[in-house]
């Protein structure tokens, strides 16, 4: 490549806003679909559209959001066909959804092009991060593809792709590794409106809009054709494919004369007399580049192969590419293909070197999936490996295979840093504003300074008090760094309480700097270091500073937020620039980042600026370890033995270390693991105030995260209590005898303080007093910790002496859901929790990708749990999209079998005996008790049939437990139900099978980043309906109704929780599909959501949000199956809108369009209400349903 | 029949402005509403005071927005912001000095602003703001409880006066000051401000209550319109300070009656504001108030209403030390104080 040329602007972007930069510019129709890591491309079309930025020709895009990436496809294809030029922005699943309308597409020879952020594809797990899976799943479906390696190829290559797909009539793959390149922060130079210009030819695009169809000259497109001419039609487009290579060279070449930047189908780079070389794509192959021109500039001969156009692959011109002297070739593939003969860039090698006639030894591997780090030490390691005369082939780099030892050794300590390139870690809270702050910091420094600049983010898999870790690399040489930084030069702690919880200056270098936040000042703090924190500060002689950012926050208004105060701090000790230039600059994207949202925001920053440096202190080390505590274990002591060994080290961010052999083989992972992860992540934790307590359950009903239990016992569990464990008599008829106790789980609580605001109790002589109140945790964390422990071992509290459906009685059943990693104050775990109080130790569960499957599922560990007898809701996530169908399944196969042993236990009356052959098959399991019972029965038949010793005696051992009713859950966010799986779950409600749905409503696609769903209410604002959503949400819940035969419930715990559970218990009893939805606070509303249940009451009480049941059994009993559980709109919606920043956000920018949109909300509510009363008052009887 | 509105001469000047009569319709929520603006011009307001700009509730909702963008950004690798970029910057101020010039174009009557600013940067650049947007005047809606022991009513009164002072440097429209009662020495502090510039005194701000709610212990808001009782305390203060003061006085609260206006321009007030009472019975009951002005001059054989102001002010009554003793002792010996 040459140098870039100079008039162009230097801007610092992430590959996702690289892509989408040129794709909004050369397009007119952008059909998407969110999904991570893409979803930022379809976000910032719509942004720059909403904005009114034209593209090329002056017009502003169309972007529209679909219901899924199968409907982004189709709009695409039409948009296409009818003459526009179009693009998507997808990946991973998403991409899988295309592939139907890709082979369409191709077939007809479209000119498109398709930005991918390439990302792995759910296997035995779901994974958001990034490998080329997804892309090499599409590579047969005809569309050319083409591959960039890091933010500038990015949109040098986009740019490429959409001016290539014009002359060749192929449509176009355009991908870069998710993550790793699409959320890349580098500073780049931008191409401008002439060279895109310059690059797309008007002549094509006419051409483009000639082949369109239209009723002005006619033509069918689309036919089906039989065995005599399918084939030949098929290889007509031979020749297309044939010319393209040469078309994307061509273009390429064009592009290096407007531009400066030459690219080839294949770039090689490296010693011209290399015999060792690696062929690869993406990210990865900048890793490789830095330790190439490492390892040559140390005297070695080794070379690497840039592939940029995958398909159609130019064998001549890789070989052309490959110097002559080149011995052995590494092969890596960023993805795996189980069962084939190598993965695919392997083979398409190979065939180029067979049909070129070139014998060389070649080898391929995997490497990087699902975000694996690749780094200069794996790439070495693969050189070494070429260099053995005898190299193993299939081979993995990155991980240790102790099953199949495909795996290569390395030695992680190579490094390729360049010295001159300064490496900073920071570690924040996620929300706490960190990475935005870093995110500005590299954006000063790479347009503040002739440096080279680079940033990326790193998250943990929590939702509340996740720690986010930016690594900020800036010098004055290119950087191709594309990988972690494992070195710092700088380190920086934004959490005080993270110096318990991780080893963040194990990647310190000898002589770094450490700035950490702390309330103590420099002469106190050494005290409260962990040991290994002191150990390392002194070993390693790091220069250490501390600031009490929060003192400072506190002053200028800030708040809790620290972001730019430690921002400051950063400048100033790194004088990366002059102090007052940087203080200048950051005031500047200060204004620049919070100038939108009010003159205030902007003034208090500037005063966290200008008060943040009065405060910095350097400390002077000690030269001897005093402390005498460390980093708290990852998990207790008393963790099972796969917890320690497995889930423990990944919780100890040790798990790139865990070998193939600690994994289990098909993603089957034990349940109640959430329990070992102490993650001490709330500052106050609630306390139980007994004399007060009334014990009414309601703060343990909306715990999102069931920290919160209670027991009713006998007093003979006290012996042995510790000192401050509480218990009171209870407040139980039937229970008077017995003791309570409720008892909060100190290190797993996040401190959203729901229960407070929940708790129905106010002290008489101080009203702000409640029956729970927030605490500081840590003088208390070991006492209550211990008071916890002793409380899990006092036995539960009999079900069978409890109403279910009594909130007061339901507190008392043991939650089989715990300690998710949900946002703290989450709307959505409740309802779950709840479901599995009740229905626990039956039920299966099938859930939807979302928040729910994430705080569900995602590793460490997971919360689905078990009770003493060892039952528990097995789970299981199969796609976003199939969900209901999924589910389904399940019931299908449980009635399947069910049926199958009620024949086995008839076929077996011998053994079994007529009367226990009755009381199973004529069992009465329509409560609890009878369930009970029946379980009972089943294990007495398999005591008698353990002897037996028949094929069929076996079989119905196999299948004998699915004699005992089981409940079979299908859950989801509105994304799902509402638009992707909508279709499924309209036939699932169809098919009147016995299943139970739960909608878990936040109205919003709350885990993707807050995109409008056909849930969002009209006024809110949510991404693509940044002007506020134009029109009124679905009422699946009617839709629903319209059957007749499905059981429907619309719920919102804080205005009814008994009528959340009498729903729930209804549900589940009704012999036939059921469907609640659950109106769900979410994060994604902008509000505090302590107050998330008081939210829920105005939702009701507004008339928002009508509480009803419908229940197709009444009708029976010849009443009106649809009861309006709530009452006539009492207060005006605006009352209830306008506390969340969903709406307040369009009154502050737009408040005409506000008030015309909640005009038509409130006519929404009124019309909504008139309907469901009339429908509440209809005279249904019996004979009227007839 | 005798047009009593060619003989009677119902005008009068408020901070230098001329007008028709002495009915203001005073600061409320129907203000926002340009049309509810005509219509008050229509039914026979002489002037028209807007819905305060309050900083305070501009930087909350900034600040708002702010921290709910920003703690629900960087949540999760795949959520790493939940609201979209807003594409215009919030409205601040810029609604409300919208609304100024809009009312400026509707109507011929003067616009007064009000202000309530919570720093003294803040009070200065909208107050500068308002004059640009085109307003006649500007009312300052000072409103501030003190609840820290430490701060003295002399600091409070400084803080007040610093204000006016720093805002008349700055703006040349007329200024009034809204004041609450609470003062020590109401009489001197009025003077106070008269020497710092003020044009105006409106007496006085009716402060938010926060009443109880018994069944959920919980403090609520509280909007509970005025009645004609809280006029004696008005009435009392303005016969109290006319003549002693250069700056006009406004009566607002308690106005519901003509003969309620009438009291106030006795006392010696240049203008009556109302509110409550527009609420209640509707902004046409302006036009009824005028008449009703008209008819009780003309009965009792008023040429002008310039003749009564100030005609019943502390200097002007026989009694005097009416104004100076608490109402028992009056009672107990009211021939002794004549």
């Amino acid at each position: 490549m040459s140098s870039t040329t100079a008039n162009r602007p230097k801007v610092l972007v992430d590959g996702n806003e690289a892509a989408a930069y040129v794709a909004h510019k050369v397009s007119e129709v952008i059909a998407i679909y969110p999904i991570t890591p893409s979803s930022n491309m379809g976000e910032w079309a719509d942004q720059w559209s909403s904005e009114n930025r034209p593209n090329i020709w002056g017009t502003v895009p169309t972007v529209i959001e679909m219901q899924s990436e199968g409907g982004a496809a189709g709009a695409l294809h039409g948009a296409l066909q009818a003459g526009s030029l179009a693009t998507t922005f997808t990946a991973s699943q998403g991409l899988l959804l295309m592939i139907p309308n890709m082979y369409k597409i191709s077939g007809e020879l479209t000119s498109t092009v398709f930005h991918i952020a390439a990302r792995a594809l759910a296997a035995q797990a779901l994974s958001i991060f990034g490998d080329h899976s997804d892309v090499m799943a599409a590579r047969s479906a005809g569309f050319a593809m083409l591959s960039s390696g890091s933010v500038q190829e990015v949109m040098d290559i986009a740019l490429i792709a959409h001016a290539a797909t014009l002359e060749a009539r192929v449509p176009f793959l355009h991908f870069f590794d998710g993550f790793r390149t699409s959320h890349e922060v580098a500073k780049i130079e931008q191409l401008t409106d002439e060279d895109l210009r310059a690059m797309i030819d008007d002549n094509l695009v006419h051409a483009h809009r000639a082949r369109a169809l239209s009723p002005d000259r006619p033509v069918i497109r689309g036919t089906a054709q039989n065995p005599d001419v399918y084939f030949q039609a098929r290889e007509a487009i031979n020749p297309f494919y044939l010319a393209t290579p040469t078309i994307v060279q061509n273009t390429m070449d064009k592009f290096a004369r407007i531009v400066g930047r030459q690219y080839r189908l294949f770039d090689y780079v490296g010693a011209p007399d290399a015999e060792r070389v690696l062929v690869m794509m993406g990210s990865g192959s900048e890793v490789a580049h830095e330790c190439v021109e490492a390892l040559n500039a140390k005297g070695e001969k080794v070379g690497l192969l840039k592939v940029r156009l995958f398909r159609p692959f130019a064998i001549e011109k890789f070989v052309e590419a490959l110097p002559a002297s080149v011995k052995s070739i590494a092969v890596l593939d960023r993805t795996k293909e189980p069962g084939a003969t190598g993965e695919p860039l392997y083979t398409e090698v190979l065939t180029a070197l067979v049909e070129m006639d070139v014998k060389k030894k070649v080898i391929g591997g995997r490497y990087g999936l699902a975000s694996k780090e690749f780094t200069p030490a794996m790439v070495k390691g693969v050189f070494d490996e070429l260099a053995k005369p005898k190299a193993k082939n299939h081979f993995t780099i990155g991980i240790v295979d102790d099953v199949t030892h495909t795996s290569l050794d390395y030695d992680p300590e190579f490094s390729t840093e360049v010295p001159s390139t300064v490496r900073a870690l920071f570690f924040g809270l996620g929300a706490d504003g960190t990475v935005g702050a870093n995110k500005n910091s590299i954006k000063i420094i790479g347009e503040e300074t002739e440096n080279y600049a680079q940033g990326y983010f790193v998250y943990d898999s929590k939702k509340s008090g996740a720690i986010t870790t930016s690594h900020l690399r800036f010098g004055p040489t290119p950087l191709r760094s594309s990988y972690l930084i494992a070195k710092a030069s700088f380190i920086a702690c934004h959490q005080f309480s993270f110096l318990e919880r991780i080893d963040m200056l194990k990647a310190a270098a000898p002589g770094a700097t450490f700035l950490l936040n702390s309330i103590y000042g420099p002469e106190e703090v050494w005290d409260h270091l962990p040991r290994t924190v002191q150990r390392e500060i002194i070993e390693k002689k790091l220069k250490f500073y501390v600031i009490d950012g929060y003192r400072v926050a506190g002053d200028t208004g800030m708040g809790g937020r620290i972001n730019t105060i430690m921002q400051t701090c950063f400048f100033a000790i790194s004088g990366v620039l002059p102090r007052e230039e940087a203080i200048a600059a950051i005031k500047h994207t200060i204004e620049k980042t919070y100038g939108k949202r009010g003159e205030s925001v902007v003034k208090k920053n500037f005063a966290a600026v200008d008060e943040a440096l009065a405060h910095l202190h350097q400390v002077n080390v000690p030269a001897a370890v005093t402390a005498q505590f460390d980093i708290r274990p990852a998990v207790p002591a008393a963790a099972p033995e796969f917890v320690q060994k497995v889930l423990g080290r990944i919780i100890a961010g040790e798990g790139d270390n865990l070998p193939v052999s600690a994994m289990p083989i098909d993603g089957t992972f034990p349940s109640a693991t959430a329990q070992w992860e102490k993650r001490n992540i709330a500052l106050e934790i609630p306390v139980w105030d007994q004399e007060l307590c009334i014990q009414c359950g309601k703060c343990i009903l909306v715990c999102p995260h069931s920290v919160i239990r209670a027991k009713v016992y006998d007093e003979k569990h006290l012996a042995g209590a510790p000192a401050t464990f509480k218990a009171v008599p209870a407040r139980w008829k039937d229970m008077k005898d017995k003791k309570y106790t409720l008892q909060v789980a100190p290190e797993d609580c996040t401190g959203c303080t729901l229960c407070v605001e929940f708790c129905p109790v106010k002290d008489k002589t101080q009203v702000k007093r409640r029956a729970i109140n927030m605490v500081a945790q840590p003088p208390i964390r070991e006492t209550e910790a211990a008071n916890w422990d002793f409380f899990l071992g006092i036995p539960e509290t009999e079900r069978a002496a409890l109403s279910m459906s009594q909130v007061k009685d339901v507190q008392l059943l043991r939650p089989l859901f715990e300690f998710s990693g949900a946002c703290s104050g989450c709307g959505e775990t409740p309802y779950v929790k709840l479901m599995t109080q009740l229905f626990g130790d039956r039920m299966y569960i099938g859930n939807a990708t979302g928040c729910s499957s994430i705080y569900g599922g995602n590793l460490p560990t997971t919360p689905y749990c078990i009770n003493a007898e060892g039952r528990g809701p097995t789970w299981s996530n199969s796609l976003f999209e199939d969900n209901a169908e999924f589910g389904l399944g399940m019931r299908l196969a449980v009635d399947a079998q069910n049926q199958y042993a009620r024949e086995l236990v008839t076929r077996l009356s011998g053994v079994l005996g007529d009367e226990l052959v009755e009381a199973i098959l004529k069992a009465d399991q329509s409560t609890e008790p009878g369930i009970f019972v029946q379980r009972d029965r089943v294990k007495i038949l398999r005591e008698k049939l353990a002897g037996a010793g028949s094929r069929e005696a076996s079989d119905l051992l196999a299948v004998a437990d699915a004699l005992v009713k089981k409940s079979v859950w299908i859950l989801g966010g509105d994304g799902w139900a509402y638009d992707i799986g909508y279709g499924g779950l309209d036939h699932v409600l169809a098919s009147g099978r016995n299943v139970n749905v739960l909608v878990l409503d936040t109205e919003v696609y709350s885990n993707t980043g807050g995109q409008a769903s056909k849930a969002t209410p009209r006024g809110a604002v949510a991404k693509f309906a940044a002007g506020g959503k134009p029109v009124g949400k679905k009422d699946l819940a009617m839709m629903a109704v319209s059957y007749g035969s499905v059981y429907v419930a619309r719920v919102a715990m804080g205005a009814g929780d008994m009528h959340t559970v009498k729903a729930f218990l209804e549900a589940e009893a009704y012999h036939g599909p059921s469907i609640i939805i659950a109106y769900s606070h979410c994060i994604a509303h902008g509000y505090d959501l302590a107050h998330g249940m008081d939210q829920q009451k105005l939702a009701v009480s507004t008339g928002y949000w009508p509480l009803f049941r419908y229940n197709p059994d009444l009708v029976a009993q010849g009443k009106n199956p649809f009861q309006l559980d709530s009452k006539a709109p009492s207060a005006a919606l605006k009352d209830f809108i306008y506390n969340e920043t969903r709406y307040t956000m369009l009154v502050k920018s737009n408040p005409e369009e506000a008030k015309k949109l909640l005009t038509l909300a409130q006519q929404d509510v009124n019309q909504q209400w008139k309907l469901y009363d009339y429908m509440a008052h209809e005279p249904a009887t019996a004979e009227v349903k007839k | 029949m005798i047009d009593l509105s060619k003989t009677i001469d119902l005008s009068t000047t408020y901070l230098g402005l001329k007008l028709r009569n002495p009915l203001v319709a005073s600061s409320s929520p129907m203000c926002e509403d340009v049309g509810n603006i005509r219509r008050m011009e229509d039914a026979g307001a002489a002037a028209v005071v807007l819905h305060s700009l309050f900083e305070e509730q501009i930087e909350i909702e900034s600040d708002e927005l702010d921290r709910f963008i920003t703690e629900t950004s960087s949540i999760s690798s795949e959520a790493q912001t939940n609201f979209p970029e807003l594409n215009t910057p919030v409205r601040s101020a810029d609604g409300y000095l919208e609304h100024i010039a809009n009312c400026k174009k509707a109507v011929k009557i003067p616009v007064i602003a009000s202000l309530n600013g919570t720093t003294k940067g803040g009070w200065l650049r909208y107050a500068k703001q308002i004059q640009q947007a085109g307003a006649d005047a500007l009312e300052l809606n000072i409103y501030y409880i003190p609840t820290d022991a430490n701060i003295t009513g002399e600091q409070v009164e400084r803080q007040y006066i610093e204000l006016v002072e720093a805002i008349r440097a700055e703006v040349r429209i007329p200024l009034a000051v809204k004041l609450g009662p609470y003062f020590s020495s109401l009489a001197n502090m009025g003077r106070k401000l008269d020497a710092a510039g003020a044009d105006g005194l409106v007496l006085f701000n009716r402060f938010y209550q926060p009443d109880y709610d018994l069944e959920a212990l919980e403090v609520v808001p509280n909007l509970i319109l005025s009645n004609s009782h809280e006029l004696l305390l008005r009435l009392h203060w303005i016969a109290v300070l006319y003549g002693s003061i250069k700056a006009d006085m406004a009566l607002t609260g308690g106005v519901h009656s003509a003969t309620d206006v009438i009291k106030a321009m006795m006392a010696g007030a240049k203008v009556a504001m109302m509110t409550s009472a527009l609420l209640k019975r509707g902004i046409s009951y302006l036009d009824t108030l005028c008449t009703e002005l008209l008819v009780w001059m003309g009965e009792h054989e008023y040429d002008s209403i310039k003749q009564m102001q100030g005609s019943m002010s502390r200097n002007s009554v026989p009694q005097p030390k009416a104004f100076e003793r608490a109402n028992y002792v009056k009672v107990l010996s009211s021939y002794a104080m004549r």
